[in-house]
């Protein structure tokens, strides 16, 4: 019982859900606009911007990492950048973390919210504004309303796959306990160190966390493709 | 003098392209007809701005929503339409009520509050209020959609094919409140339809579409009675619409007497009062021509008229010709033998007989 209660693991497990909690509040304020574009546009910049959303979906994290590390380290444009504004550099911080999840999750939030709007058509958004709505009221009041099950998804899908998360965590945050040592850093030091017994324990914590997590998704996806027939 | 509305559109989609002028005075009916992929309904989202223009010039009761030559183009939602589109679009998230209030919340007019009462009551909806709008009918729905159109306080109120989402059988749940709409509220409306029974109970006159173009326009009953029109109607019996009064009641023989501009038609009692207004229908085929005034027939209706002109119709063994009696314009589908027997060309006086009339109103 002890172990369970490790201070080290407690943190990992709070900064887990911090991140995993931030991500997925800028991804739903970030991706709805890149959805709703996604969603209407005819331009040919469509297929580009869409090419770069799904990306993080087939590249390995640690190319995604990798990159990260050069643009926002102290000779990147964005570390000049974060540097000149008296920031220091992201790498191996939470808001490096951060910025990281954001772009590896972006699909698992864009998709979602893309095909919600997709599914709700142009027609309520062009009822809303032939009773008097301006494309902001019309937005707010009808396609927000209507797009809330694509946000239910986007909101969990996003929040789950931040927590799941390896790869680009190490590559960018390190794995530097209360810092950027999040669940699963933390489960790959364990083994790394020998110490199978708290791998085991938080590895099993994850996958039960992870499961229920899914479950709901799962039975509202079914319930949701039943009231669409 | 009377307003009017002023409707100039030109516009371009893929390889489509819609050029029309369309004026009605302020207050009227106008009827968009046409086969599908005529444009009808490309042209009304034009005027709701929901369309793309090459260039406009829309002019609604001296109010002007878009001129291409000053660049000025209103967006939709400061036009003051009222839109129904085919598929009652009411908010699935909203409730019959709130539906109402979106309009009501939105309308920039000062809206008395017994017009609310007085839509409401007009379209018979006040027991759909608190009903979601997943458990309403397809004519409920459209009623609902009319109320919440008109609540906005539209200038002009734009009609895209209202009943085809409706069952044949229930379109009196909503054709009755159209028409209602058009006699106690004097709204400017575009109606789109194909269908001639919906034309002939709302609209005051037609314009005839075929390929983004205007093919005739005027009244309805000179449009109706149009050959070129004639074409677009194949699936229907071609037929001619007549108003008339009631003028006299022969109860001996159950008949009715009814005058229309150029002579009377003789018609089976059905109820009238007289003086009441009729409108009739007359098949195409129902009317045959004699170049002697006929004298042993057991037809009644017996008309004589002068012929303006003669169609040949898909079917080579078919003419239908088209007749004015004094104004009144009917129309006869003989076969082509018959016209070539009998000698008949433009301009000769001959007599119709009518051997049956369908009753409309």
């Amino acid at each position: 019982m002890q172990d369970v209660i490790d201070p080290s693991i407690l943190q990992a497990l709070l900064l887990t859900t911090e991140l995993a909690a931030l991500t997925t509040l800028l991804l739903l304020i970030l991706g709805t606009p890149i959805a709703w574009w996604l969603s209407r546009t005819n331009s040919v910049l469509r297929f580009p911007i869409k090419a770069l959303v799904t990306l993080p979906l087939v590249l390995p994290p640690t190319v995604l990492g990798f990159y990260l590390l050069l643009i926002l380290g102290p000779t990147g444009w964005v570390g000049h950048l974060t540097q000149s504004l008296g920031l220091g550099t992201l790498p191996f911080s939470f808001g490096g973390l951060l910025v990281g999840s954001v772009i590896y999750s972006m699909p698992f939030a864009v998709q979602p919210l893309q095909n919600a709007f997709e599914a709700i058509g142009p027609r309520p958004w062009e009822v809303a504004q032939t009773l008097r709505a301006s494309p902001w009221d019309a937005f707010l009041t009808v396609m927000l309303p209507l797009a809330r099950p694509g946000f239910y998804m986007a909101g969990v899908l996003s929040f789950a796959h931040t927590v799941g998360e390896f790869g680009i965590v190490l590559m960018i945050g390190g794995n530097i306990p209360g810092k950027t040592q999040v669940v699963s850093t933390q489960i790959y030091g364990f083994v790394e160190s020998m110490d199978y017994q708290k791998a085991n324990e938080l590895a099993a914590f994850m996958l039960v966390f992870s499961f229920a997590l899914l479950l709901p998704i799962a039975i509202w996806g079914q319930k949701l493709q039943i009231n669409s027939k | 003098m009377r307003e009017s509305n002023e409707i100039r559109l030109t516009l371009q989609k893929d390889t489509f392209k819609v050029d029309v002028e369309l004026n009605f005075p302020v207050g009227q009916c106008l009827a968009l007809w046409g086969p599908s992929g005529s444009g009808k309904t490309t042209i009304l989202r034009a005027i709701a701005g929901l369309e793309k223009v090459q260039s406009a010039y829309i002019n609604i009761g001296a109010e002007v929503w878009q001129d291409s030559s000053k660049s000025i183009n209103l967006p939709t939602f400061k036009r003051a339409i009222g839109f129904v589109f085919q598929e009652a679009s009411i908010f699935p998230h909203l409730s019959v009520e709130e539906n109402l209030n979106y309009a009501v919340l939105r309308n920039r007019t000062s809206l008395a509050p017994s017009y609310r009462e007085s839509i409401v009551d007009l379209l018979e909806i006040k027991d759909l209020m608190h009903k979601s709008s997943a458990h309403l009918s397809g004519g409920e729905g459209q009623r609902v959609a009319i109320a919440r159109a008109l609540l906005s306080s539209p200038k002009m109120l734009l009609l895209d094919e209202p009943l085809s989402a409706v069952d044949v059988n229930k379109k009196e749940e909503v054709l009755p409140w159209l028409e209602r709409i058009r006699r106690e509220l004097s709204i400017s409306m575009v109606y789109v339809s194909h269908s001639l029974d919906e034309l002939t109970r709302l609209a005051d006159s037609v314009v005839v579409l075929r390929g983004g173009s205007i093919l005739s326009r005027g009244s309805l009953v000179e449009v109706l009675t149009s050959a070129d029109a004639l074409i677009y109607r194949d699936a229907q019996e071609p037929s001619v619409f007549i108003d008339g009064l009631v003028t006299q009641i022969d109860p001996k023989w159950h008949l009715v007497e009814i005058s229309f501009q150029g002579g009377v038609l003789w018609i089976k009692d059905q109820g009238f009062k007289l003086g009441q207004r009729a409108r009739v229908k007359i098949n195409a085929s129902d009317v045959s021509i004699a170049t002697e005034l006929p004298s042993h027939t057991s037809i009644q209706n017996i008309i004589p008229a002068v012929i303006s002109d003669i169609t040949e119709l898909n079917h080579p063994g078919e003419c239908l010709i088209r007749v004015n009696c004094q104004g009144t314009f009917f129309l006869s589908k003989i076969t082509s033998r018959a016209v070539e027997h009998l000698a008949l060309g433009v301009g000769r006086p001959i007599w119709i007989q009518v051997k049956s009339v369908a009753l409309l109103k």
